[in-house]
């Protein structure tokens, strides 16, 4: 995991400029990935293009699966955002996964107890409650490295597989349905859930307070002061901190903003699909959010666009299964490999630029070894340019 | 130079003939000759900068050099990696180990060599305690480096290079970090090699210690080799060999009306901060700096410099004493409220001072951001408007939207300085303002400090450069080991008398 850590954090490091634009760098890693890929799908007895037509095209060719696409990569642009978010300080959170969970118990239990109020004020206290919930189950790990620069890597990602726990404790326990019997919460009030935003359809008011939480966040990454220095932040610790910016202020506030925006991703999938807790409310959307954000080179325009692709192939997949009668979680495959290439070509990158440049007799090089992944410096550095415009 | 060449033994082992290397402008290394015999201590002497770093990783496959010639056992080989260089017998201990440190130290020294499949590690323990015990390197082969004092470290890293069978060990600074009895117990281990037929390269600016294990010393200066001469040479002999030099180009300004001190504008007392491994890097520093006064610290780096500016720049926390600006305590204070007291930091790591990925115009606000905000937003007119004054004033060339990394050396040091000066500091901390700039930049900000003396700032100027520590400084003070061991008028230096102050060779009459 530490694969996430960019090479500023390694010492003081020169930029290059690149001569590949990273949208370049994800068409290629999105060809590469599906050479890889073929061989996956050939032993499934299934013709690769055809595969990539149904993972691709298709959703987009119907309304019906165009609006799905829409409805699927609702959870993923809340956890991209959140993921984004942090890593564009330099806080490597992964366990949006943790706080999209207790995002989600905290909007069932607002909307189990909101049987008799209006939607009006339901739904924003239900939002509020999975943001704090969200925040909550980020505070730990952030006080434990802005502290004791206890590494957040492995205490966020811990506390992941702790929320579903729980989740199942809760849904075993108290909020057992007493009607059923199953492992799922009681169904929350009428009121709490989000309004469908098409007649029929499953598109619910949650994409739009995603693609609200995006925009907001874009807004105030580049136009405001707390935005700037948060920016600061994440490309240089050390000259943000030379400059008077209080890094370990800024850290907890991102990583508690990262975890509120998780965290309404859980509100979103209880009061928009599901209208209920239940134990397989997420299938990892807060580790998805991780290859959202990566791919979408950690900007928010990125973000948006990374997660209507990922979107789009989760809905593919589905589609490519029923057609072509190949396994569905070749979809997922597919995402993981797309990830692990990106990610190899963005060390490349870096690698082939910076091997053997030596400045006052150090190589860089060993930056990038112990780096791993500086996309996020360059990349947002290349957008950063575009934002002054 | 008077100096004369002094021939080794017969043959050299290893010799280096006519090597340069260039990084950018710089010249590291300028056709230097250099050789080792067998069984010979020959020291490397220079200031640091003078390239005899350079110069060693050069034989050492580290660096690759634009020109010249080495022969091993005079042969001409090619060195490309360290791999080639441990095949032709070299062998290099850094002053920052190459140690597994939660391994053992069998372990470490066997790292790297181990052939086949089976890791016979019982075996490769005992030949590591008999290769201890031969070459009476004391050190126990199932310790855990990690636990191991940095004098032992280094015991392993020597064992390391010769039980690759290295018949040329370069020692680069190795006494940085060793305490004397540390240093006395390397020498004995070292002469017994020696006897063995070994071949030493000793890097250093302690010339204590170049007298007291070399057989010959060569003395590098700014790249270039001024001589090479016997290991008994005179302490000031190589003290003149090492900093002496006419002063070039810089003619001193006296500071005009330098009357008797006035209230100091920077006052340090008593101040004491930890370095590395640990050890003390400050130990009771005390000075005050007048304003309108240039106060200069001269020291081999290591010394204390960068713990010094750390402290004063609020990115080191001092572990004692204070610093008083204008009768506030400020000893241990933030960035931020060092600079509301009027501090202006100016670091010698450039790169790291800044935020290199952001635009010119947000590295020269991100300090006041406070005063670039309207109605919650950033103020983008006003930032690229006092970004486009800073730009004129300061004549950076540079546009406001370019990232700072994309500049050159010397303008990325006038974006520190802009962003510095603009604000009227009362107190102004610059280290190695000049290193790494070429002659216009570093005459640009040589003038800019005195500009600022004139306009009453209290500098603290921390260099290497004796030259501009001579030409700028109105007082100097030495530092070595974290203490000051001198303290002069600029006017009255002899560079003589500061180069054996700088190598710890005896305090100030």
């Amino acid at each position: 995991m530490a694969l996430f850590r960019p090479a500023s954090w390694t010492g003081p490091r020169r930029s290059i400029l690149s001569p590949w634009s990273s949208p370049a760098l994800v068409v290629l890693a999105v060809l590469i990935t599906f050479v890889l890929t073929a061989g996956p799908i050939l032993l499934a007895g299934a013709n690769p293009i055809a595969a990539y037509v149904e993972f691709l095209v298709v959703p987009v060719t119907s309304g019906f699966t165009a609006i799905e696409v829409l409805v699927s990569a609702t959870p993923i642009l809340f956890t991209g955002a959140a993921v984004a978010i942090a890593f564009r300080a330099g806080y490597w959170n992964i366990g949006a996964e943790g706080q999209l969970l207790l995002g989600a118990i905290a909007g069932a239990g607002v909307g189990i107890l909101v049987g008799g109020l209006p939607a009006i004020v339901a739904l924003p206290a239900m939002v509020a409650a999975g943001a704090l919930a969200g925040a909550a189950w980020a505070l730990v790990p952030a006080l434990l490295r802005v502290r004791f620069g206890i590494d957040e890597v492995v205490t966020t990602l811990l506390l992941n597989p702790v929320a579903l726990l729980v989740v199942n404790g809760l849904l075993h326990g108290p909020w057992r349905d007493p009607v059923t019997g199953f492992p799922e919460s009681p169904r929350i009030a009428a009121a709490a859930e989000f309004p469908a935003l098409l007649p029929g359809s499953r598109l619910h008011l949650g994409f739009v307070i995603a693609m609200a939480v995006v925009a907001a966040a874009w807004f105030v990454l580049a136009r405001t002061p707390a935005g700037l220095r948060l920016r600061a932040v994440g490309l240089s610790p050390h000259g943000a901190r030379f400059a008077g910016i209080d890094v370990s202020g800024t850290l907890l506030r991102a990583a508690l903003v990262s975890g509120a925006v998780a965290g309404i991703a859980g509100v979103s999938e209880v009061a928009g699909i599901q209208y209920r807790l239940t134990g397989g409310l997420s299938p990892g959307y807060g580790y998805t959010g991780i290859v959202v954000a990566t791919l979408g080179a950690l900007s928010m325009p990125g973000v948006a666009l990374a997660a209507l692709f990922l979107g789009d192939l989760t809905v593919g997949a589905s589609s490519a299964a029923r057609a072509l009668g190949i396994p569905s979680q070749l979809g997922a495959v597919t995402q993981g490999v797309l990830l692990l290439t990106t990610v190899g070509l963005l060390a490349l990158r870096r690698n082939r630029l910076t091997r053997g440049i030596e400045i006052g007799g150090e190589t860089v090089a060993g930056d990038v070894a112990a780096g791993g992944l500086p996309s996020a410096a360059t990349a947002i550095s290349e957008e950063g340019e575009v934002e002054q415009e | 130079m008077t100096a004369g060449a002094v021939s080794g033994s017969a043959a050299p082992v290893v010799e280096l003939r006519g090597i340069t290397k260039r990084f950018g402008d710089l010249v590291a290394n300028d056709r230097v000759d250099f050789d080792v015999g067998r069984g010979e201590v020959h020291a490397l002497l220079g200031e640091n900068g003078a390239g005899k770093t350079t110069l060693m990783r050069i034989v050492y496959g580290l660096t690759h050099p634009d020109a010249g010639q080495i022969l091993v056992g005079g042969r001409p080989v090619a060195i490309r990696s360290p791999k080639d260089a441990i095949a032709a017998g070299i062998g290099m201990v850094t002053q920052h180990f190459s140690l597994v440190r939660p391994m053992t130290v069998a372990e470490n020294v066997v790292l790297g060599r181990t052939g086949g499949i089976r890791l016979e590690m019982a075996a490769a323990a005992a030949r590591v305690a008999e290769a201890s015990e031969r070459l009476g390197i004391r050190v126990d082969p199932g310790a855990v480096v990690a636990e191991l004092s940095v004098g032992e470290q280094q015991r392993v890293e020597i064992l390391k290079a010769l039980a690759r069978d290295c018949r040329v060990l370069i020692l680069d600074e190795p006494t940085a970090v060793l305490v004397p009895q540390e240093v006395e117990a390397l020498f004995a281990t070292l002469r017994r090699l020696l006897d063995e037929g070994l071949s030493v390269v000793f890097i250093s600016h302690k010339l204590g210690e170049v007298r007291a294990i070399s057989d010959r010393v060569s003395v590098l200066r700014r790249g270039v080799m001024v001589g090479t001469v016997e290991g008994s040479t005179d302490e000031r002999e190589l003290a003149r060999m090492m900093v002496g030099r006419p002063m070039l180009g810089i003619r001193r300004t006296e500071r005009a009306g330098a009357g008797p001190p006035s209230t100091p504008a920077l006052s340090v007392r008593d101040l004491g901060a930890a370095g590395v491994h640990g050890l003390p890097a400050l130990v009771d520093l005390s000075f005050d700096v007048q304003p309108g006064e240039i106060l200069g610290v001269a020291g081999v780096s290591g010394n204390g410099q960068t713990e010094l500016v750390g402290v004063l720049s609020g990115m080191r926390h001092p572990s004692g004493g204070s610093i008083v600006v204008d009768g506030v305590e400020l000893a241990g204070a933030s960035p931020r409220r060092l600079m509301a007291a009027g501090i202006g930091r100016i670091p010698e790591d450039r790169h790291a001072s800044l935020i290199p990925d952001l635009s010119v115009a947000y590295n020269l606000a991100i300090e006041r951001l406070d005063d670039f905000r309207r109605g919650g937003l950033l103020d983008e007119p006003a930032i690229r408007e006092h970004a486009e004054q800073l730009i004129a004033r300061f004549a950076i060339r540079a546009r406001p939207d370019d990232r700072v990394a994309t500049l050159s050396g010397g303008n990325i040091q006038k974006v520190l300085l802009a962003r510095v000066l603009s604000r009227d500091p009362r107190v102004l901390v610059v280290a190695q303002p000049t290193r790494g700039l070429d002659v216009g930049a570093t005459e640009y900000v040589r003038s800019e400090l005195l500009a600022r003396r004139a306009a009453g700032t209290a500098v603290l100027l921390v260099s290497e450069d004796l030259d501009e520590l001579l030409a700028l400084a109105d007082r100097l003070i030495v530092l070595y080991e974290g203490r000051i061991v001198g303290e002069m008028r600029a006017g009255d230096a002899d560079p003589e008398q500061l180069g054996m102050l700088m190598a710890g060779r005896g305090r100030a009459a």
